[in-house]
């Protein structure tokens, strides 16, 4: 990890970040049930022959380490990545790199959750310590879950844990309770003792897996964006196949029923229509202002924000936010070309 | 004209040479700040020398809102306890079971292949096992750090013990002094800077266990603090925070150095003359 931060460091010392119109891209991903697809579209060809269609190339990376890829993503390593909402808003738009969300893939509904050891009721949570990582989605869902029964982040002890640890941290006596994600919730919640207490089909359409490309890249070359999601909706097209989620199940190091069983806490939109009229909800642009709220109080904006309005949020219902300063864009137009048909 | 091997460089000259590639690394870093601040005023990846400042003045100089603590000396207590009583106890094992070692047959036997093999293992493969065993608290830390750096510093003792001349021994024996005898008067006063030395080599390793404890579950710290701002690229604070940790690791280990020379002259004189 060190060697790739001093690549970083060094490649970001002698590159340049500017985006003009270019035929080779880039894009990044990292392992997660939602992100799969990309690695199946790599190896499959779908990717290769939509972005031959457009008469571009598109390198596709998977990288490791999730946060590493959003930070390498920023620097301008690559020129779309996957994450989540609250993520591209915490380390791009926080780092004034303009972003737009082209693909709206899934939302979390289930597949992060509250583990009590023990206990069985989000109300005995109180005066325990919580393993999770902080400043992640986990750690927002924590607080959602806090707010539903009127506590406060005040009332627990949060203990920042590797997410690669976590499992192991769970069979420990100093561990009374965990915040996770997936493939890491299930193996945990295998364990008897666990309890599920809450999890992220409490809050549906909060924690959002997206596809963000830089938005000057995006603008400056319209193809990229048609080029991805045009194949992003060929390979969702095949994920009724159960020799296509096989594939995927095994490059994320589980067996179909595995995967299948992530997938089903995961909402994934299949249909461009689907995502396109989730993104055209009113109830997106509330989303995102709680989740503005949470990293406002957590000090993620950076410290020259004054509230939790300063990096402006827009989407297609309305901006959140300060309009002069927006970094972070739900743009559903990609997607409609899909659901029309005209890409 | 003398061979490029006896050209000694003047003292100024020294300074200069010293000094040159700390200069050289700044002038590259400032410049390349500079560009990357200018196409994007507010990236993270290359903060300025003024945002780093403004980081120091927040973490070190200015109450945390939330808890009310200065953030930064709060990580530098707990780093330096953690690592303070790791390195501190594998010295004490490290003299202890050196000694042992190094001075009796039958316990060598017994030990010697053991303490080889277990520092061997590599720590950070065996986490998971550590953290059943010791839990996630200060402990586990702790242990991660000696278990990092104990053994080998026993094995340095051991070695140093058994290479002290067996004239020595035998002449300490030969006046009457008993194991004991020889172990405390003859034996120990020779092999304390030998550790302080082990101990010095072995801060680096420390403060690597130190940070990878400290990622991976802690809620201080100053490994802590660098994996935790590291999830929004928070380079001007992750930066001062690096050069802290050089420094305490330099003062730790000019002061060791010291602390040798002052309470054993004569080993650095014999060192000196070699």
């Amino acid at each position: 990890m060190k060697t790739i931060k001093i690549l970083t460091l060094i490649l970001a010392l002698f590159s340049s970040t500017n985006a003009l119109a270019k035929d080779k891209f880039s894009i990044c991903w990292s392992i997660y049930v939602g992100w799969m697809p990309w690695e199946y579209g790599d190896s499959s060809g779908i990717i290769k022959k939509w972005a031959d269609k457009y008469d571009i190339e598109i390198d596709v990376v998977q990288i490791n380490d999730y946060i590493e890829s959003i930070n390498q993503y920023t620097a301008g390593q690559f020129d779309a990545c996957s994450m989540t909402n609250m993520d591209a808003l915490t380390i791009p738009a926080a780092s004034f790199v303009d972003s737009t969300a082209l693909i709206v893939g899934d939302f979390s509904n289930g597949n992060d959750g509250v583990i009590l050891k023990d206990k069985k009721t989000l109300s005995e949570i109180k005066g325990q310590q919580i393993n999770l990582v902080e400043l992640s989605v986990s750690h927002y869902l924590l607080a959602r879950g806090l707010e539903s029964i009127g506590l406060s982040e005040r009332d627990v002890d949060v203990v920042n844990t590797s997410d690669a640890d976590l499992v192991a941290a769970y069979s420990t006596q100093d561990v009374t309770s965990v915040v996770t994600w997936n493939p890491l919730l299930s193996e945990i919640e295998k364990q008897p003792s666990a309890h599920k207490v809450f999890d992220s089909s409490n809050i549906p359409g909060e924690i959002i897996d997206l596809m963000v490309v830089n938005t000057e890249t995006l603008s400056a070359n319209p193809n990229f964006g048609k080029a991805l999601v045009g194949a992003w909706y060929e390979i969702m097209s095949t994920m009724s196949n159960d020799a296509v989620l096989t594939h995927m199940a095994k490059a994320s190091g589980t067996d179909l029923a595995g995967y299948k069983s992530q997938l089903a806490s995961t909402k994934m939109f299949y249909q461009a229509k689907d995502a396109v009229s989730f993104t055209k909800d009113p109830q997106l642009s509330k989303t995102m202002k709680y989740v503005a709220e949470f990293s406002f109080k957590h000090g993620l904006l950076g410290d020259g924000a004054p509230d939790a309005g300063f990096i402006g949020i827009e989407t297609p219902t309305g901006v959140f936010g300060n309009p002069a300063n927006i970094k972070l864009r739900f743009d559903p137009s990609f997607m409609q070309m899909a659901a029309d048909g005209k890409l | 004209m003398k061979k490029l091997m006896n050209i000694e460089p003047s003292r100024p000259l020294k300074g200069f040479l010293a000094l040159l590639p700390f200069v050289l690394i700044l002038m590259l870093y400032w410049s390349a700040s500079n560009e990357r601040l200018a196409e994007n005023p507010y990236d993270k990846l290359l903060p300025s020398f003024s945002q780093i400042s403004d980081a120091v003045e927040r973490m070190a100089f200015t109450e945390d809102k939330r808890s009310g603590e200065y953030l930064f000396w709060v990580d530098t207590g707990a780093s330096m306890y953690r690592i303070g009583l790791g390195i501190g106890i594998s010295a004490m094992l490290g003299l202890l079971l050196g000694m042992l070692s190094g001075l009796l047959p039958v316990f060598r036997s017994g030990f010697s292949p053991l303490i080889t093999i277990v520092s061997l293992i590599p720590p950070m493969a065996v986490l998971p096992i550590l953290f059943i065993s010791f839990g996630l608290g200060e402990l586990a830390k702790v242990m991660l750090i000696i278990i990092g750096t104990a053994p080998v510093i026993i094995r340095d003792v051991q070695g140093h013990v058994r290479q002290l001349p067996s004239e020595i021994l035998i002449k300490a024996q030969t006046l009457g002094a008993s194991t004991w005898l020889v172990a405390i008067r003859v034996v120990l006063p020779q092999i304390m800077p030998r550790l302080i030395g082990a101990v010095r080599l072995s801060l680096g390793t420390a403060w690597l266990f130190l940070i990878a404890a400290e990622a991976i579950a802690a809620q201080e710290g100053l490994g802590y603090r660098i994996f935790l701002v590291r999830r929004y690229m928070s380079m001007d604070v992750i930066l001062p925070y690096v050069i802290w940790i050089t420094t305490l690791a330099f003062v730790m280990d000019f002061s060791l150095r010291k602390l040798s020379e002052l309470c054993f002259p004569w080993y650095h004189h014999q060192e000196a003359g070699k």
